[in-house]
């Protein structure tokens, strides 16, 4: 169901003006009330009259993280204190955390963006929404929360951990949509099935999964395993929390983005060049209702493309592709930007292989080399040394023909790499430069 | 007619190849022929053992992946031109040989190879046809 008929299916065309007369409004107030914005646009020779159509969004100056960190911990809020109804923070695990603010108003705007999220991803107000996510600084409790409560659905703010307990709750209470991270999804069921408790005999029939990045793959798992329909629900405490934008459970193929209160565009992250639609790079958002902490074109740091094509599901909101990975951990290998989570998409496609890889980039000769060690699953093992090294040959076919760069593919023992999830395992660059 | 062999996955590592041997022996699993096929970067490393559930077991309860694959161990007369007569049969009836080490002990006065066919059931009839004793399985373990 659409929630929001009138903003969600409007004509680009008129949602585009509604866009730029928001942005106007939006650059004029914070170059007005926000100090950090005020010297950007005066360092560029900007004022805010010189916005006078969509394209001149692409002159104003990019907000990255470092920026917000260096206004710890108010100093980019755009109302007075008195106005700020509610403050969240990211948890600052890689320095100060970043601390945002609500008013009133965009608390409200929030609660509607989530109404719409929840709708896309199949709940409706009849619905008991079984709530995972943390409640607390973290964005994804309250804002689940608060989207619920607008929807008019019922809510249990069970937030995380206490895992036995959800599982009774799941089944005394019969709740029909869950929302939680797409890991402690998967947590979930091995509980419920260590209990004796089959999702089969439970009554969920959507999930609405995000905060971390999870792989179509992982999605084929939890519908299995959970017996629901999930879908990918994206946002970031800098621009809103959750509900900047939502898969809808009809297409489950992109995200639409609530344009209306953000406009999105994709850049090169190393040139900063906006790119065409359909085109990877990392996701620039660019908030026009926010009242407390208004962003303008923050880089999130997130690999995505954006499709415009219309959907199936009647909304005329622009697409993202579920993100694929982060800046953070790009490449630049003989200088084709290379994300790690690509060579994973590689090796997901073919039969037999299991997604513990290792990338290992070295400099010889002034030239760029990768060699990608590839674990030898129990099905792709043959006792015939041609057939592993045809297998080598494919992967490093898939991947020159992917990501146009050549790789040497190595096979590797099983559980010979470190099973971590962070950056350091996954890739080790030895170049010296 | 056929026989299993075990086959296992080795990085080219220092210490690799012992420490398979090495749990072999403390679960007394006796090695009856072996062979390694390698590349730059890892080996294939082919076991006929006198035990091979165990094998498999302890071998896969260590980390490592093992396979199971049909073989066809064939009496080959121990004296010039006794391999290369099977050769040509095998040759002839156009059947390929994907790879093939010896046998440790010896079959009466005959040697013994250890052969991956790729149609091995063509090739047990074209050397059962030709008079070639095909040692079974349960022979060739406790030989």
């Amino acid at each position: 169901m659409i929630y929001d008929i009138e903003y969600e299916t409007m004509p680009r065309e008129a949602l585009e003006s509604i866009q730029l007369r928001r942005l106007q409004a939006t650059v004029s107030r914070v170059y007005a009330t926000v100090p950090h914005y005020r010297k950007k646009f005066d360092q560029a020779g900007l004022k805010p009259g010189d916005i006078q159509r969509m394209e001149d969004l692409q002159r104003l100056p990019f907000t990255i993280k470092q920026d917000l960190r260096d206004n710890y911990p108010f100093g980019m809020f755009a109302v007075p204190m008195d106005n700020v109804v509610r403050i969240h923070a990211s948890s600052g695990t890689t320095g100060k955390p970043t601390v945002v603010g609500y008013t009133s108003r965009d608390i409200n705007t929030w609660a509607e963006l989530m109404a719409r999220a929840l709708s896309a991803g199949g709940a409706t107000r009849g619905d008991i929404i079984h709530n995972a996510y943390g409640y607390g600084l973290f964005t994804g409790g309250l804002g689940v929360h608060y989207g619920a409560e607008k929807l008019g659905a019922s809510v249990i703010p069970v937030s995380g951990g206490n895992t036995k307990r959800q599982v009774v709750i799941m089944r005394d209470f019969a709740p029909t949509i869950l929302t939680a991270t797409p890991s402690y999804s998967l947590h979930l069921a091995e509980a419920a099935e260590d209990m004796g408790v089959s999702f089969k005999d439970l009554s969920f029939k959507f999930g609405i999964f995000g905060a971390e990045p999870w792989s179509e793959n992982m999605r084929k798992e939890i519908e299995e395993k959970l017996n629901l329909s999930a879908v990918d629900i994206y946002g970031l405490s800098e621009v809103l929390g959750p509900g900047v934008s939502i898969e809808c459970h009809e297409a489950k193929n992109g995200l639409h983005i609530a344009e209306d209160h953000f406009i999105a565009e994709i850049i090169d992250p190393v040139t900063e060049e906006v790119l065409p639609y359909g085109e990877t790079g990392e996701l620039v958002l660019t908030s026009v209702t926010k009242e407390a902490f208004p962003v303008i074109r923050y880089r999130t740091r997130d690999i995505t493309s954006l499709n415009p094509e219309p959907c199936v599901c009647g909304r005329t909101m622009v697409r993202m592709d579920k993100i694929s990975g982060r800046t953070d951990d790009m490449l630049i290998i003989r200088g084709v930007n290379v994300f790690p989570s690509q060579i994973e998409s590689v090796l997901m496609e073919i039969d037999g292989v299991e997604p513990h890889y290792q990338m290992e980039v070295d400099r010889k000769d002034n030239l760029d080399t990768v060699t990608v060690r590839v674990e030898v699953s129990q099905q792709m093992f043959s006792d015939e040394v041609k057939e592993l090294q045809r297998f080598e040959q494919r992967i490093e076919n898939d991947i020159k023909e992917l990501l146009g760069i050549s790789v040497d593919v190595k096979l590797a023992e099983p559980k010979s790499i470190a099973r971590s999830e962070g950056k350091a395992a996954r890739v080790i660059d030895k170049r010296k430069i | 007619m056929q026989a299993e062999q075990i086959s296992i996955f080795l990085e080219n590592k220092a210490g690799r190849l012992s420490e398979v041997t090495g749990i072999l022996w403390q679960n007394q699993v006796n090695i009856r022929a072996l062979a390694v096929a390698d590349t730059t970067d890892f080996g294939v490393l082919r076991l006929i053992v006198d035990d091979n559930a165990k094998a498999e077991q302890v071998l896969k309860n260590a980390g490592f992946t093992v396979r199971k694959t049909k073989v066809v161990a064939v009496e080959v007369a121990d004296q010039p031109g006794g391999l290369h007569s099977i050769l040509e049969m095998l040759y002839k009836a156009g059947i390929n040989v994907e790879y093939m080490y010896a046998f440790v002990r010896q079959s009466g006065d005959n040697a013994v190879m250890i052969f991956r066919f790729d149609q091995p059931d063509q090739a047990i009839d074209v050397l059962s046809q030709n008079g070639v004793t095909i040692v079974e399985g349960a022979r060739l373990y406790t030989m």
